[in-house]
């Protein structure tokens, strides 16, 4: 439960994983605890999700791809841009949280929702519009149509250490599922305890089950299977150790995923165009 | 089905009844000279290689040897990226872009006139139809310099709002079934954008990518901007780990592709692949059947089979399955069989007796299971040098190997289906993701069909079509990246 350390009265939030829109408690019946930044005190056990966590949230992601990838783009961006809203109304819950669990200052914690929330309408607003900024139809010799498209890579796995920024954390995930891709993510250790409010915006956001799902747990416990699970289209690594990405790149060979590795990235194109692949149609063009 | 096929040998009774004769009709090989011994271009000159070690590269249409090949070894491999660095630092860099496009549009055009001499040689150590090499390979290999040249002058336009910068040194490594033109592929986007090069063409088929590498000389590119190692894994794996190269660009199987994968992990090499597939090819029961066919029969015999993007598995409507493969039946008796320079043949040799054994142990291993097998009983097949017949298995089930694995080789595997969704869900049902044909006369359902196939390139009502504009590459297990087009040039930037 979150926030122990308040009044008797105040009713403490019982923090659980989101996988396929529901909140369940890990399968695993294990906890971690999370303690306050300044005061050291118990903030919250958390779900130490499991690799059946892992491997639930990764059949759940797969299980929406069809239906999320084929709702309209404009679709798809109304749907980030309420989760923009409901950021924006949950804004003191995620500056406590920040403040209580991170040690970020008032104006930090409010900086960084601030990030998450441009990030959102950012992508809300990319939704429909890389298809024509990245698409093309080819000036090929002989009498056919041909045009490439991107289209979602499939199932995203991230793996988010506890050194996150929230702003490039949003831009990822926002950028991810506004191109149709579904998304697992891992946030690890203290961290984690920003999940609560994550996943509420997500729930009241009208984002179908599945298309987003949180785990909390420890990195070192859970990234192998996540790398290695063959359901996963592409894995994308958040600031996480050297020696854990030079794994999870090995790992992903296994079915050919995409790895992404950045550093800090400015919201844009690129983030997109990491997680599509492109198609390219052909036609005869006659009578 | 029709009339029982003859078995004598006399090429006149196809399955219909009734075959043309031909006589042949062989291209002449008075335009190629072929050196004994071969060495390696590094740094602008013809060089010895370090180990003295020669291996024969010979002509598959009958088995004879060519030529001599240098054998590259670790410190060979070491002098290219060394000399293509000194480039990458200096001279090829100091060009402005226009200057480096120009460089590239003179290799096309030196293509074009060295054209007869590039596709003799390429179907004498590759094996595959003169008509093919003449036709389709080399226009190609020029089409491909001549498209990317003019890029080289238009980087600020390549990626919206950002500036590109070329990536360094790339280290190119291609396969034996379109040599010349994979190494096209590889080239001609990599210097547009400014890089330098180290190829290394595959062992079985270097002796276009060595001409090419005259072709440079001739175009007077600064010395180090293309350099060109013959050899074989082991030279390959010896470019892969050098420390000095920044980008790996692959085209082959899917097996190397993994170990070539996983030994970049630990260094920021870029890494783009281009590897294996089990295309589908769909013929809905309101197709057009006998363009249908035509296309069913290029996609998996063009080239002996040697394409990564072959239309393997044929997945036909139930309901016009029997027409179809009766059709298919009596197209394939009249495909001709033999000498790769004969102008009249449609499938030439299989590179090597390797290739040809692994082909051959599939289809016995499919036969023993008890897959329904055809092969024209018409088509002979020369007495000298490594030849197979087209086939095909029907009826197979998604579960069998050769409906799995790629068998490179001129071998389709057949299976039914009843609605789109069953057609989509069993072309999908691969780890591939590289290709795949749609047939229906109806618009929409081709366009819902490509929208839910996991193909980086449909072909709708047409199939194994390229074009140097038109981007290819795979999804999931058939490789990283395109090549070709706008999309092919990403692959050897750096965006700001």
């Amino acid at each position: 439960m979150a926030g122990l350390n308040g009044t008797n009265t105040h009713v403490a939030k019982t923090i659980k994983l989101y996988i396929g829109g529901a909140f369940p408690r890990t399968e695993s019946g294990r906890s971690f605890p999370v303690y306050t930044a300044e005061s050291k005190k118990l903030y919250a056990h958390l779900c130490r999700a499991s690799r059946k966590d892992a491997r639930n949230a990764v059949a759940a992601a797969k299980s929406a791809i069809n239906g999320w990838s084929s709702r309209s783009a404009y679709n798809r961006g109304q749907i980030l841009y309420r989760m923009a809203e409901m950021l924006e109304g949950k804004r003191s819950e995620f500056v406590d949280t920040f403040v209580e669990t991170l040690g970020y200052s008032q104006d930090e914690a409010d900086n960084a929702v601030d990030e998450g929330i441009d990030a959102f309408v950012y992508y809300a607003g990319f939704a429909d519009k890389y298809q024509q900024v990245i698409g093309a139809v080819n000036p090929v010799s002989g009498p056919h149509h041909n045009f490439t498209t991107p289209e979602p890579v499939g199932v995203v796995a991230m793996l988010g250490s506890d050194k996150f920024h929230f702003g490039q954390l949003i831009s990822r995930i926002a950028s991810i599922v506004c191109s149709g891709n579904t998304l697992v993510l891992l946030l690890a250790e203290k961290g984690a305890a920003i999940l609560a409010p994550l996943a509420e915006v997500f729930a009241t956001s009208d984002l179908p089950g599945g298309v987003i799902n949180l785990l909390t747990g420890f990195l070192d416990e859970l990234y192998i299977h996540m790398a290695s699970h063959m359901e996963v289209d592409s894995i994308c690594c958040e600031f996480t150790e050297g020696e854990i990405t030079a794994k999870v790149k090995e790992e992903a060979v296994h079915n050919l995923k995409r790895v992404v590795v950045t550093p800090r990235i400015e919201p844009g194109l690129q983030s997109v165009l990491d997680f599509v692949e492109l198609k390219t149609v052909w036609h005869p063009v006659g009578f | 089905m029709g009339k029982t096929m003859s078995t004598n040998n006399n090429k006149t009774a196809g399955e219909s009844g009734f075959q043309f004769e031909y006589d042949p009709a062989p291209e002449s090989t008075d335009m190629v000279n072929i050196k004994k011994q071969n060495k390696l271009f590094i740094n602008g000159k013809w060089m010895a290689g370090k180990s003295g070690k020669f291996f024969d590269t010979i002509n598959p249409a009958n088995g004879e040897k060519l030529a001599e090949l240098t054998e590259a070894n670790t410190e060979d491999v070491d002098r290219a990226v060394k000399a293509a660095r000194k480039a990458f630092n200096g001279a090829w860099s100091e060009l402005s872009p226009k200057q480096r496009g120009r460089y590239i549009y003179r290799i096309a055009r030196i293509i074009q006139e060295r054209s007869r001499e590039l596709a003799v040689l390429e179907t004498m150590d590759n094996g595959k139809p003169i008509k093919e090499s003449r036709d389709f390979d080399i226009p190609q290999v020029a089409a491909h310099f001549f498209y990317y040249a003019g890029w080289a002058d238009k980087l600020d336009y390549l990626f919206n709002g950002k500036s590109v910068s070329p990536i360094g040194v790339a280290g190119q490594i291609i396969p034996w079934n379109f040599p010349l033109l994979m190494a096209a592929w590889k080239i001609a986007p990599a210097l547009a954008a400014g890089n330098c090069v180290v190829l290394k063409p595959a062992e079985t088929t270097s002796l276009t990518a060595l001409l090419l590498g005259e072709i440079i000389e001739e175009a007077g590119l600064p010395p180090g901007t293309v350099n060109i190692i013959t050899g074989a894994g082991a030279t390959g794996a010896a470019l892969v780990n050098h420390p000095d190269v920044d980008k790996i660009a692959f085209t082959g199987s899917t097996e190397v592709g993994k170990i070539i994968a996983r030994s970049t992990v630990n260094s920021a090499k870029k890494l783009t692949l281009e590897l294996g597939g089990k295309s589908a090819h769909i013929v809905y029961e309101d197709a057009a059947l006998d363009q249908a066919v035509e296309s069913v029969v290029s996609g998996i015999y063009f080239n002996q089979g040697h394409v990564c993007c072959a239309g393997s598995r044929l997945l036909v409507e139930e309901s016009i399955a029997d027409l179809f493969v009766h059709k298919l039946k009596r197209r394939m008796a009249s495909l001709r069989v033999g000498d790769p320079l004969d102008k009249n043949t449609d499938i030439g040799a299989i590179n090597s007796p390797g290739e040809l054994e692994k082909i051959k142990g599939l289809i016995a291993d499919a036969i023993a299971d008890g897959i329904e097998y055809f092969e024209p009983e018409s088509t002979v097949l020369p007495q000298k040098g490594y030849y197979i017949k087209p086939s095909f298995f029907n009826n197979v089930a998604s579960s069998a190997t050769i409906c799995r694995r790629e068998i490179f080789g001129p071998v389709l595997a057949i299976q039914t289906f009843r609605t789109p969704e069953e057609a989509i869900r069993k072309a999908n049902d691969t780890p591939y993701g590289l290709a795949a044909g749609i047939w229906s006369e109806k618009g929409s359902k081709i366009h819902s069909t490509a929208q839910a196939l996991k193909a980086g390139v449909i072909w709708a009502n047409t199939y194994n079509k390229f074009d140097p504009a038109s981007p290819f590459g795979g999804y999931n297990e058939s490789g990283w990246g395109r090549e070709g087009g706008r999309h092919g040039l990403l692959s050897y930037v750096e965006v700001k």
